[in-house]
């Protein structure tokens, strides 16, 4: 089947098996790797990526589910050089290890804030309880968000 | 509450002990990561693994002709395929045997059997639903007790001399020493607990990509690889390749936590199969095939029994545990040790006598157990102690702390020997013990317990406390090794003649910061800025012979070692120095980054002024270049250690349980980076508490794994797991050239314990004394409703 997706903000077309999954698409047809694969059952989020706007598992979808969508990877958060700031205060909270899921918990994050941008630690942790991390136990995740919240909410001031 | 520092200050001279922000960090949260499901080759295939649906089962037959007909289908590969070429069977780590395609029978369920390579995945798993394999089932043997009982069905038949299910017997400590003790003894309390099969699942799955050149015979190997080297080196004895024509890479690997120590055979049959077939080959492991067939954990029934005097003294300590291993031996550990460094279980006690007595047995089930996390089975040792002491102490009508306190080895007794035989290098318990309590609210919370007691709320506390010790750091080459291979590391250092550095080491981390921690011991010795210097691991190539990363043990070995090239580079720069300031080598002085005149500070030669003159500018009859090469085999393992104690809030009506508090007081000698240090404290942590709380590989009766993907096999959240309050205090190692000790595992290790002691002490005065891991809250309902009262 052919379709079209919006990617990073950039249309792409291309020709793909009907039981392609979108994490695929995104790895192997697109070449961005950011994406990963992690279980199989849609449990620990690693291949999140943003739907329209909206994190989805995209080892559970489909890639023609995607056509005449809009689609986010972790490639496209950072503009002009300039790391996003949910990214900036990944690293700087020490907010990942191994670095396997942080591209979807990102992600998860960046469309989290822009719908609560003054979150508490329990609204954080339900956010990202649908991504597994294995090396953090997740409480630099937590501050990374925190931060992130902060240096947000300072820049639209 | 570490705060983070970029560079040296004059309050903070050099390059220890600061929280340097992590240098890999600038890919990673780009998503320019390179895994190795990211490489990509040229005319590259993939493979896929058809795995056994029987716990244990005859191989009638297999026709893979349908699977050989789909369109995209290149092999088919079978045992015997690989029997041709001697390659059906393959040594574990432990110097057992392991299938690497089934031929006779399948002795587990998810055993490979048969593997298909395709120019497409998908066609790859269509086609493993065509293979057909003819079974003839037969009982599966799934406890070890059942294992051992006369007639039972006999599960290696393969080998040669194996006439039952036993698969080893060891023992340590000295036997008649402990049964004088005993017999001595006012008080003796036992516990009978089972540390549950745990499997370390990182997020990322096992695999790899397999490129044999048919026409120079070159083998590159992209692998999810903790111990590149040693993988190279098991490839070359048992495939019969010339070493030299191996190049194992272990590019970026997302988490390892022991499940990437051994050789797995998909990598067997993915470098055959491009062998064979003269192109690259690709696989990549599902979460399915990861949680049923590679390298589980724990798996040990341990009874131990603690010989008090009216005091609370200790006096004995008698062990006895029987180990679940699995169709295979295939343990991760030094050879020298048959069940791993198990006896170490006399933990933080001055025990004068301990005995100790293991066994092994094989099961119908995946072959292991990996050091998940831990020192070679450690874990399961500081479980049983520190539950024993916690049971003591209900027992004898003691406070667990002060049981503890009067028990702990002495600052004065270091180094200390162990009745089991280790010789810990250094440790002085009691400040890290009080320092939680006092953290915890001890008194207090005490109190709130005995008012909720007498109250008989429903929501009752518990407090739970674990004061471990670790044995880590393998090793000394003299009691370590793996397969025969020494367990020392190595570092190589080459300063360009810019000044800038890159550093090459024999260990491979899977997200523990060695890139910027490994930069910073170079920096403290030599000067040179982190940011200046790369840090390289994992390619065979290119990087010194070394073990691997695991078991808390790359800081004490590789770490010592690439302190010890930086100074001695630094040697050769004084001699630099003084040849191009024309002085003699004693009238310099070295100060962070420079040689300066004696009694002249105005005349210096910074490392980068040297670097460069190492190459442009060196004295005659001196080699040129500024670069060295260092092994290192460490005199001992360290012996970091830890005080954790959880708070934990039990409904008597349901059983439910949440930790409400968690203190971790953590000793790991120096600390290089304590940002990169606590995030490992709380990984481990968060590990710990996933096993206390619902990690649990299970079998049913008939060998059915249930916890083969991550529905069945629970990983806690962001919304389960509590939050930490971090702590440390600092005994350095007397003989790591830095001080330093391992710290990566000391949580998992010592906290399972903290969080069982927590629930069973919130539930002790209704008479329970024991709930074995899991303590699902199902557990802790039954367990209320069992005990006497």
């Amino acid at each position: 089947m052919n379709i079209t997706v919006t990617v990073n903000g950039s249309a792409r077309t291309s020709e793909v098996e009907p039981r392609m999954l979108l994490v695929h698409y995104i790895r192997e047809v697109l070449g961005l790797r950011g994406a990963h694969v992690g279980c199989d059952t849609t449990s620990c989020g690693v291949c999140t990526v943003l739907l329209d706007g909206l994190p989805v598992k995209s080892c559970t979808m489909f890639a023609v589910q995607a056509d005449g969508r809009s689609i986010m990877t972790v490639e496209g958060m950072a503009t002009n050089g300039q790391l996003h700031p949910v990214q900036a205060a990944f690293h700087s909270e020490h907010g990942l290890q191994c670095g396997f899921c942080t591209p979807g918990m990102m992600l998860v994050a960046k469309a989290f804030l822009e719908e609560n941008p003054a979150p508490s630690e329990e609204e954080i942790r339900w956010a990202i309880s649908g991504n597994l991390c294995r090396c953090t136990g997740y409480q630099n995740i937590v501050k990374a968000v925190q931060a992130a919240a902060r240096n947000m909410s300072e820049v639209s001031k | 509450m570490t705060t983070v520092e970029t560079a040296p200050s004059a309050e903070h001279p050099g390059w220890m002990g600061k929280s340097v922000p992590r240098i890999e960090d600038a890919r990673f949260i780009a998503g320019r990561g390179n895994y190795v499901e990211d490489v990509v080759l040229p005319n590259m295939l993939h493979m896929a693994i058809l795995r056994s649906p029987y716990a244990h089962a005859r191989i009638v037959s297999i026709d893979s002709s349908a699977a050989m007909a789909l369109p995209g289908v290149v092999a088919v590969v079978t045992g015997a395929l690989l029997a041709e070429h001697k390659l059906a069977w393959m040594p574990t780590l432990s110097g057992d045997t392991q299938a690497v395609l089934a031929t006779d029978k399948v002795r587990f369920q998810g055993q490979e059997v048969a593997c298909v390579v395709a120019e497409d995945r998908y066609v790859a798993h269509d086609a493993l639903e065509l293979i057909v394999v003819d079974y003839e089932p037969l009982p599966a043997v799934v406890t070890p007790q059942a294992a051992l009982e006369d007639g039972a069905p006999l599960i290696r038949d393969d080998k040669d001399g194996q006439v039952d299910n036993r698969v080893y017997h060891w023992e340590a400590g000295d036997a008649a020493a402990t049964e004088a003790a005993f017999a001595g003894a006012d008080r003796v309390v036992s516990l009978t607990t089972f540390y549950p099969r745990s499997h370390p699942a990182p997020l990322e799955c096992c695999g790899c990509v397999a490129d044999v050149n048919p026409a120079s015979g070159k083998a590159t190997i992209w692998m999810t690889s903790q111990a590149p080297h040693a993988i190279r080196t098991v490839f070359a004895l048992v495939a019969g390749l010339p070493e030299q024509n191996i190049q194992i890479i272990s590019p970026d690997i997302g988490g390892g936590f022991g499940n990437k120590v051994p050789v797995y055979p998909g990598y067997v049959v993915a470098t055959a199969a491009s062998l064979l077939i003269g192109r690259p080959v690709k696989w990549i492991e599902d979460r399915t095939g990861n949680l049923i067939s590679t390298g589980f954990a724990r798996d040990f029934h341990m009874t131990g029994e603690l010989a008090l005097d009216g005091a609370g003294k200790m006096l004995g300590l008698r062990v006895k545990m029987l180990s679940d291993q699995g169709y295979a031996y295939a343990d991760a550990q030094p050879s020298k040790f048959r069940a791993g460094l198990f006896h170490m279980v006399t933990g933080s006690y001055d025990l004068p006598a301990a005995h100790v007595v293991t066994d092994g047995a094989y099961t119908n089930k995946a072959p292991g157990g990996v050091a998940y996390r831990c020192s070679f089975r450690i874990t399961e040792a500081s479980y049983l102690i520190e539950r024993l002491v916690d049971v003591a102490a209900v027992e004898i009508g003691m406070d667990p702390a002060e049981l503890r306190r009067m028990n702990f080895v002495q600052p004065d007794q270091f180094p200390y020997r162990s009745a089991t035989g280790f010789v810990y290098d250094s440790g002085d318990y009691a400040p890290a013990l009080d320092l939680a309590l006092e953290q915890v609210g001890y008194a207090e919370v005490r109190a709130e317990q005995q008012a909720r007691r007498a109250a008989g709320a429903t929501k009752q506390l518990g407090i739970g406390i674990a004061s471990m010790t670790e044995a880590l750091g393998a090793g000394p080459s003299r009691d370590y090794d793996i397969l025969g291979i020494k367990m020392f590391d190595s570092a190589e250092l080459r300063v360009h003649p810019t000044g800038k550095a890159i550093l090459k080491l024999g260990v491979r981390h899977q997200g523990q910061g060695h890139e910027t921690t490994f930069a910073q011991i170079v920096a403290h010795e030599l000067g040179i800025p982190p940011q200046d210097i790369v840090v390289q691991e994992g390619d065979t190539d290119n990087t010194p012979y070394g073990l691997g990363t695991y078991a808390s043990r790359s800081t004490p070995t590789a770490g010592a070692a690439a302190a010890l090239v930086a100074r001695t580079l630094r040697e050769k720069a004084r001699k630099i120095a003084a040849y191009l300031l024309e002085v003699a080598e004693e009238d310099l002085e070295w100060e962070a980054d420079r040689f300066s005149v004696k009694g002249a500070p105005e005349k210096v030669k910074t490392i980068q002024e040297i670097a460069f003159a190492a190459y442009t500018n060196h004295p005659q009859g001196m080699d040129a270049g500024l670069e060295g090469v260092k092994y290192y085999d460490p005199p001992n393992l360290t012996f970091p250690f830890a005080t954790y104690i959880v708070v934990a809030e039990v409904d008597v009506a349901t059983g439910e349980w949440t930790p409400v508090k968690v203190v971790a007081v953590d000793d790991c000698g120096v600390r290089i980076n304590p940002m990169i240090v606590e995030g490992q404290i709380m990984g481990g942590l968060t590990e710990g508490y996933a096993m206390a709380a619902m990690q649990q590989i299970a079998f049913d009766e008939d060998g059915n794994c249930i916890g083969s993907n991550f529905m069945d096999y629970l990983i806690p959240t962001a919304m389960e797991t509590p939050h930490f309050d971090l702590f440390d205090t600092c005994t350095p190692s007397p003989h790591h050239p830095l001080g330093c000790k391992g710290v990566g595992e000391s949580a998992t290790v010592g906290s399972p314990a903290a969080f069982v002691n927590a629930v069973v002490d919130a539930v002790s005065h209704l008479g329970v004394r024991n709930i074995d891991m899991p303590v699902l809250s199902s557990r802790v309902w039954e367990a209320i409703h069992a005990a006497p009262g």
